[in-house]
């Protein structure tokens, strides 16, 4: 029988929840790493098992953490004890797979050295963090990481090392790139499962970016955004782009939640037009896709910019089985009243069982599971520390 | 043999129940034992300098004998009670607040 294995990533700790196909009954494990922010998990499609995990800290910086058996137990892919291929001065090991370097070379002709900072200035890029890791479908050991400052970066050793794709940030708008309130971060990548070398990725506060060769090249895809907060609301790029998602049968078709709209393209990133229809705010972070229904999309609305919680204090998902514009308010077994959490960009996921599950965590540490595809819901866990992030396993 | 104290999170991301002594060529500067240290235990690279630039990172503090080490550049002696083991060099993660 089936089974699911969400992996969480909290403010202060991973946490692994687990269940059989009935996604009723809920084994949790964890923490990991605790006391440690862990902005994202994500598994390998290749091998379920392989789990790589993204630990941070302002204080001590960032640490790349790779499970090979399912998170039972993690090491740093760069620093197993014996493994030659990474050692240094003395034949130690380095701590490669938690570097991360911008490229400056001049190969690829010095990328790009400033961005724009908040008081219009030049500023210097600066590694603060992985915000979302990538595994490639068919290869477990070739990952991408999106990055705060916002670049794309690539390991295909298993995490061992990284390399920035530097075409992004050299493409040519970086300096035109400004930090979101939450940091200029590069935090959803997607990857056509029918070309792997398209690639989209998106990042806040610049916009949504596509490349067509395997990230050596890039161009800004945001036709059709429309961003009040910024001078020309219809700017090449500036647009806060929270979070964007595709089914991988429509490669074509993605959906975004923005700052503000909820929008949808189905020229691969060519034409955006927004879809927030009867949504009763279309302020948000997540939206994602129904694991078997290319047309049915889910978003869970927050307030405002200025007040990051539900509407009304009901906590509530939207689905669209039309594509966007006809929303349908889901909220069997979520807070009616009271409820003053936030939903962030990484922090939905479905699984692929036949009644496509949807789950969600919330800053307020709960993470509540629909088993039938957001009619019903139950809170799995109450008290987590906030949820940064869910990405759901569909296991054999 | 250098004495160092790590803060918590770097005591379970090395897996170290306590302190840690190591051997440090004289002349004894916080550069050299941050060498022996990330060498001794290679997770700990770019937890308490920088990756890139080497330098120490915002909210990691050094202190030796009642005194702030941390604002000293890398290649100045350590007090000899340090350099000798009878005082131990601590790397602290600042008290700064947030949650």
């Amino acid at each position: 029988m089936s089974s699911v294995r969400l992996l969480v990533g909290t403010r202060k700790g991973a946490f692994i929840l687990t269940a059989d196909g009935k996604r009723k009954n809920w084994h949790i494990e964890g923490p990991h790493f605790p006391g440690w922010p862990v902005y994202h998990l994500k598994g390998s499609p290749a091998n379920p098992n392989r789990i790589y995990a993204s630990q941070t800290s302002d204080w001590f910086g960032q640490v790349i953490q790779r499970s090979d058996d399912g998170g039972k137990t993690w090491m740093q892919p760069g620093t197993p004890p014996g493994e030659a291929a990474a050692t240094g001065p003395g034949g130690m090991p380095r701590g490669e797979s938690n570097k991360f370097v911008y490229d400056t070379s001049d190969a690829t002709g010095k990328p790009l050295t400033t961005h724009q900072w908040y008081d219009g200035t030049q500023h210097p890029w600066e590694f603060k963090r992985v915000w979302h890791l990538e595994p490639v479908p068919g290869n477990p050991d070739h990952v991408y990481a999106g990055v705060e400052d916002a670049a794309l970066f690539q390991s295909r050793d298993g995490g061992k090392t990284w390399q920035e794709l530097s075409g992004l940030r050299g493409h040519g708008t970086g300096p035109q790139w400004t930090p979101g309130a939450g940091g200029m971060g590069l935090h959803s990548i997607v990857l056509d499962p029918a070309d792997p070398r398209r690639i989209f990725i998106a990042i806040s506060a610049a916009g949504a970016f596509r490349s067509l060769d395997g990230g050596a090249t890039w161009q800004a895809i945001n036709r059709g955004l429309r961003s009040q907060y910024i001078p020309d609301p219809n700017a090449e790029v500036g647009h806060c782009v929270h979070h964007i998602c595709m089914h991988p049968a429509r490669p074509q078709t993605l959906f975004m939640q923005k700052h503000w709209d909820v929008l949808r393209t189905d020229d691969a990133g060519d034409n955006w037009r927004e879809i927030s229809g009867n949504l009763p705010t279309d302020f948000g972070f997540v939206v994602d896709v129904h694991a078997h229904e290319p047309e049915t999309v889910y978003v869970v609305p927050i307030k405002s910019d200025s007040e990051h919680y539900p509407l009304d204090g009901k906590l509530r998902v939207y689905r669209s089985r039309s594509g966007g514009n006809d929303w349908q308010e889901m909220g069997r077994g979520l807070p009616e009243r009271d409820c003053y959490v936030n939903v962030l960009r990484d922090a939905m996921s479905v699984d692929r069982l036949d009644a496509c599950g949807i789950y969600f965590g919330t800053t307020g540490g709960q993470v509540y599971a629909s088993p039938d595809g957001g009619e019903n819901w139950q809170a799995i866990v109450h008290d987590l520390p906030a949820v940064l992030s869910v990405e759901a396993q569909t296991l054999p | 043999m250098v004495r160092v104290e790590l803060p918590h999170p770097l005591r379970a991301l090395a897996g170290i129940g306590g302190e840690v002594e190591f051997e440090v060529a004289a002349p004894v500067t916080t550069g050299r034992v941050l060498d022996a240290l990330e060498a001794r235990y290679p997770m700990l690279c770019g937890t308490v300098r920088d990756h890139d630039s080497g330098a120490r990172r915002a909210y990691v503090r050094f202190y030796a004998c009642g005194e702030d080490l941390s604002h000293d550049p890398p290649d100045v002696p350590l007090p000899a009670a340090v350099a000798e083991g009878r005082e131990p060099f601590l790397i602290i993660g600042a008290i700064s607040g947030g949650c």
